[in-house]
């Protein structure tokens, strides 16, 4: 049985009765078995997972209608909602948290017949980029375990690119998709804001996050979009995507499609493997027809500043509610004020939520606002004037994903203000709600690299016919595990 | 100086401000009226009711409040055991007007006062504490009532004396129910904040005041308060202070709500609500005709007094039930009706729930007044039967033997009678005409009421000789 096969290849084999949906889903839970002690992407299994698979065969040899699917097995990164599940966002906090619903999402998936394997780790409510602050432990880099697999949905690339599941979703809030992926391999996507629900995702920074899929190919992805995206009374914030299908001419090719290289994002700080790979990205698109040429965005240097403004201030707010009252850990209320009990109660955050959730009370508060938040507000509504200009002049804009190559774990984590720093390619896309997707080009020394491609709002279907064709020009190694 | 902050929940909405849970929390166990939204689990998200924005903005049109064309919703950050997310979803006015109404006034009597802005917003638990003594206190929280919708109407501090606010706020709470977007009568329907200031003094807030009656003695307390504080030449310091219910006085509060800083910014899971022109024009041609519009509507058409047309107009229950029961010919009848019998009888919500009674009913009530078949004493009489059991007038004059004597053979002979009995009465009725209303009376006597008065007089006067 090949595990390494992607989700279109795995249904077409189960369609055809190649294989047979328990028997992959059994060896993806062996495999779990297996790799997962040392690296660590699981923070939960689904021990349902193969009688499910089971029902599935069962539907589909009886004739029954079976969801797109196909008893697919798919890993989920631990901030989303399954219901009956716990839901942890690899904090203390939430330890024992039980979701009693389902996000849209995940409801979605299981009415296309998709297997939850197990939920994924991350980073603490998502606040980070290299799954070591999941209070469960890191996770580690299949290509090096020594590495951090990026983050904050680390253990979705690290499980998709270990083969412990065939797809994944994460979410996306500053890169954190698109950076695991970069880091792990795997192909990373973060939508249009608004074309994925975001319900019963839980909120780290909510006026900017998307969920994504993390997947082997860009086909795969493209699939995954016409699975979960689409309008849902549940999220007011989601856009009506007519039930566009993603993969319908997919290969549609870039001959002419204009694109700009950032400036600022192959600039001071890169790594020179990841400069000379993005140039090759270039040389390799232009062979296919594309026109590129570079292009300076002023206000992208101001957007990683902005960026933790604003997601420090949304966090704060959006963590409030973890006052241990209505749920939580053990902890005996009794003896306490409010006051005193919530300040108590709250010591279970981590160090990275904990140093978020004071920026996130000072940066907005009054005195503070005009010098801090509100002056994010503004570089956001003008790093969106920028790249809509940028738009009108191109189809796409390119960048590494990440400006680095995967680094050793320990290495950044007592640095805050450096590991803000390899978020600079990725927070544009989340700030100006465009669509970008983060797709496998090369390894160097044995550690990956991904290519970044991003596109105009609503554009996600160009963005990954465009990613289609980039991801043919070239052929990776396997990941040695 | 006065100004208020009056809280009014659309409990006539179906669902809460953004989930599918019920509006009108009543009647439900302790925490059973609620869902992951709005007890704020994880992953949850506002889903917003635009019914209650249509509600909302209708409110701001009546009380003559601007409304902006695109109105947006913001976080107000606070920890308090009752907001389930600690933080309130509201609006504001300080990033631009963006709140469901801005300016506008309502007139009292001859004074105007006006409003500063109106907002919609979720209303938060309710906390219920336990134990005898400070030390074994213990707070328990509902959250039946988190995500009620709520409008908070904040006025200008316009108002001189107690009687002015409670004016006002009887106004307010008319225009609220004719508008048929809440129901003032339900217990925390609507609650008040207040501001009180004198001369000289800083600005006093006065929190947690149960009921509208509580508000006006409140506000009283408060003004005397601070006038024996500046008599004594002691500085009255801006604070907050809680309305003692049980000991009728205002007490400083300890917690230091005024230095909360609420961090308010742009609550990005709910995107700007439009509200162009042409929605505010249907939401104008749905809105019900205005109190003062029927009240002119009732004297100029019908003729009835200003002071009549006053109380039928600004209660809807009775201009429901005018509005659906009147004719052309019957109105000032059946206006009669509702502000002199049927007023008393239906003075509470528990007595109008219980009534029997129908636009039906009162239209033949005033129809058979009108045509004589019915005296008005007896029309009361049948008027507390209907109520109590909902039957026909015609059945209730049969059971009850209510129809008025109009037989003129049957009248003339029990007025001979009479005739003979008063001979001295009518005497002076002779040299007094004034005095027939004695026989009258007598008459009334012998047909328990049912005479039909018109007939009697002129029946009498016939037999008299006058």
């Amino acid at each position: 049985m090949n595990l390494k096969i992607s989700a279109l290849d795995y249904i077409q084999e189960v369609k055809i009765g190649n294989i047979s949906a328990e028997d992959f889903v059994a060896k993806t839970l062996e495999q779990i078995h297996n790799e997962d002690d040392k690296l660590h992407a699981f923070l939960s299994v689904n021990e349902k997972a193969v009688d499910q698979a089971r029902d599935i065969d069962k539907k589909i040899k009886s004739g029954e209608k079976v969801g797109d699917c196909f008893g697919m097995p798919i890993s989920i990164k631990d901030n989303l909602c399954i219901k009956d599940s716990k839901t942890t966002c690899a904090s203390k906090m939430l330890e024992n948290f039980i979701a009693p619903y389902d996000a849209t999402v995940i409801r979605k998936l299981k009415q296309q017949d998709a297997i939850f394997v197990g939920k994924v780790n991350m980073d603490e409510f998502a606040m980070g980029l290299t799954t070591e602050f999941s209070a469960f432990g890191p996770s580690k880099n299949p290509w090096n375990n020594d590495c951090v697999p990026g983050g904050s949905s680390g253990g979705s690339a690290v499980s998709v690119s270990a083969f412990e599941c065939v797809a994944s979703l994460g979410s996306d809030t500053g890169g954190s998709v698109r950076n695991p992926a970069s880091f792990c391999s795997a192909v990373g996507f973060k939508p249009t804001y608004g074309l994925i629900s975001r319900f019963g995702l839980i909120s780290y920074a909510n006026s900017i996050e998307q969920i994504g899929p993390l997947t082997r190919t860009v086909k795969d992805t493209a699939f995954m979009l016409n699975m979960i995206s689409g309008i849902d009374p549940n999220d007011n914030t989601t856009i009506d995507n007519k039930n566009e299908d993603y993969l319908s001419g997919i290969d549609s090719g870039i001959e002419g499609k204009k694109i700009g290289i950032i400036k600022e994002m192959i600039g001071e700080g890169i790594d020179p493997a990841v400069l000379s790979a993005t140039k090759d990205a270039i040389s390799k698109l232009e062979s296919l027809g594309a026109i590129c040429e570079e292009i300076s965005l002023d206000m992208v240097k101001y957007s990683v500043a902005a960026y933790y403004t604003i997601t420090a201030t949304e966090a704060g707010s959006n963590l409030a509610r973890y006052d241990n009252i209505r749920y939580g850990y053990d902890f005996p209320l009794e003896g306490y004020e409010f006051n005193s009990y919530i300040s108590k109660a709250r010591r279970n955050f981590g160090p990275e939520v904990t140093r978020r959730m004071i920026i996130g009370g000072f940066v907005p508060s009054s005195g503070q606002a005009g010098k801090y938040f509100l002056k994010a507000l503004k570089v956001k509504s003008k790093l969106t004037n920028e790249i809509n200009d940028a738009f009108k002049r191109f189809d796409l804009l390119l960048s590494p994903t990440v400006p680095v190559l995967p680094f050793k774990l320990g290495e950044k984590i007592d640095d805050p203000v450096s590991l803000f720093l390899v978020d600079i390619n990725t927070v544009t896309a989340n700030l100006t709600e465009k669509p970008a997707i983060s797709v496998p080009f090369a390894i160097s020394n044995g550690l990956p690299i991904g290519i970044q491609l991003m596109a105009d709002t609503l554009q996600d279907k160009q963005l990954l016919q465009a990613a289609y064709a980039l991801e043919q020009t070239v052929r990776l190694p396997e990941v040695p595990l | 100086m006065i100004g208020l902050e009056i809280h009014c929940q659309l409990t006539n909405l179906n669902s809460k401000l953004f989930c599918p849970c019920k509006a009108n929390y009543r009647g439900f166990e302790i925490n059973e009226n609620i869902c992951p939204i709005c007890i704020g689990l994880p992953g949850s998200m506002p889903r917003l009711n635009q019914e209650a924005v249509k509600k909302a903005t209708i409110i701001a049109m009546a009380l003559n409040c601007s409304t902006p064309e695109k109105i947006a919703f913001f976080r107000k950050n606070y920890f308090y055991p009752d907001l389930p997310k600690n933080f309130q979803i509201t609006q504001l006015n300080i990033y631009g007007d963006t709140s469901v109404g801005g300016t506008g006034s309502v007139m009292v009597g001859d004074k105007k006062i006006n409003i500063t802005r109106i907002q919609l917003e979720e209303d938060p638990g309710r906390l219920i504490y336990e134990g005898s003594s400070s030390k074994n206190q213990i707070t328990l929280v509902d959250y039946n009532r988190a995500g009620t919708p709520l409008v908070e109407i904040v006025t200008e501090p316009d108002f001189e004396t107690p009687k002015e606010v409670r004016d006002f706020l009887n106004i307010l709470s008319d225009i609220l129910e004719n508008l048929g977007v809440a129901d003032p009568s339900l217990e925390g329907a609507m609650r008040a904040d207040a501001n009180v200031s004198i001369k000289g003094g800083k600005k006093v807030e006065i929190k947690n005041i149960g009921s509208f009656h509580d508000l006006e003695k409140a506000v009283h307390f408060e003004i005397t308060r601070q006038e024996s504080l500046h008599s004594r030449e002691i500085e009255i310091i801006q604070e907050t202070r809680h309305w003692d219910d049980k000991r009728k006085i205002t007490v400083s509060s300890r917690s230091k709500e005024e230095e909360l800083d609420y961090r308010y910014f742009l609550e990005g899971d709910i995107p700007w609500v439009i509200i162009d022109p042409a929605t505010k024009t249907k939401l104008i041609s749905e809105m019900p005709e205005s109190i003062v519009s029927k009240k002119e509507r009732y004297v100029s058409k019908y003729h009835i007094p200003a002071q009549v047309a006053d109380v039928l107009s600004s209660d809807k229950y009775y201009s429901d039930l005018f509005e659906d029961s009147h004719t052309e010919s019957n109105a000032k009848e059946i206006a009669n009706i509702i502000t002199t019998d049927l007023m008393g009888l239906v003075d509470t919500r528990e007595k109008r729930e219980a009534s029997k009674l129908t636009p039906h009913h009162l239209k033949d009530l005033a129809d058979s007044i009108q045509s004589s078949k019915l005296s008005r004493n007896s029309s009361k009489n049948a008027l507390h039967e209907i109520l109590k059991t909902g039957k026909d007038l015609s059945i209730i004059i049969k059971e009850l033997d209510l129809g008025n004597v109009s037989d003129e053979s049957e009248l003339s002979g029990i007025i001979t009678q009479v005739i003979s009995e008063e001979a001295q009465a009518v005497e002076q009725t002779r040299s007094n005409p004034q005095t027939i209303n004695y026989l009258v009376g007598k008459v009334m006597q012998k047909t328990k009421g049912k005479a039909d008065p018109t007939l009697t007089l002129n029946l009498l006067k016939k037999q008299i000789g006058i």
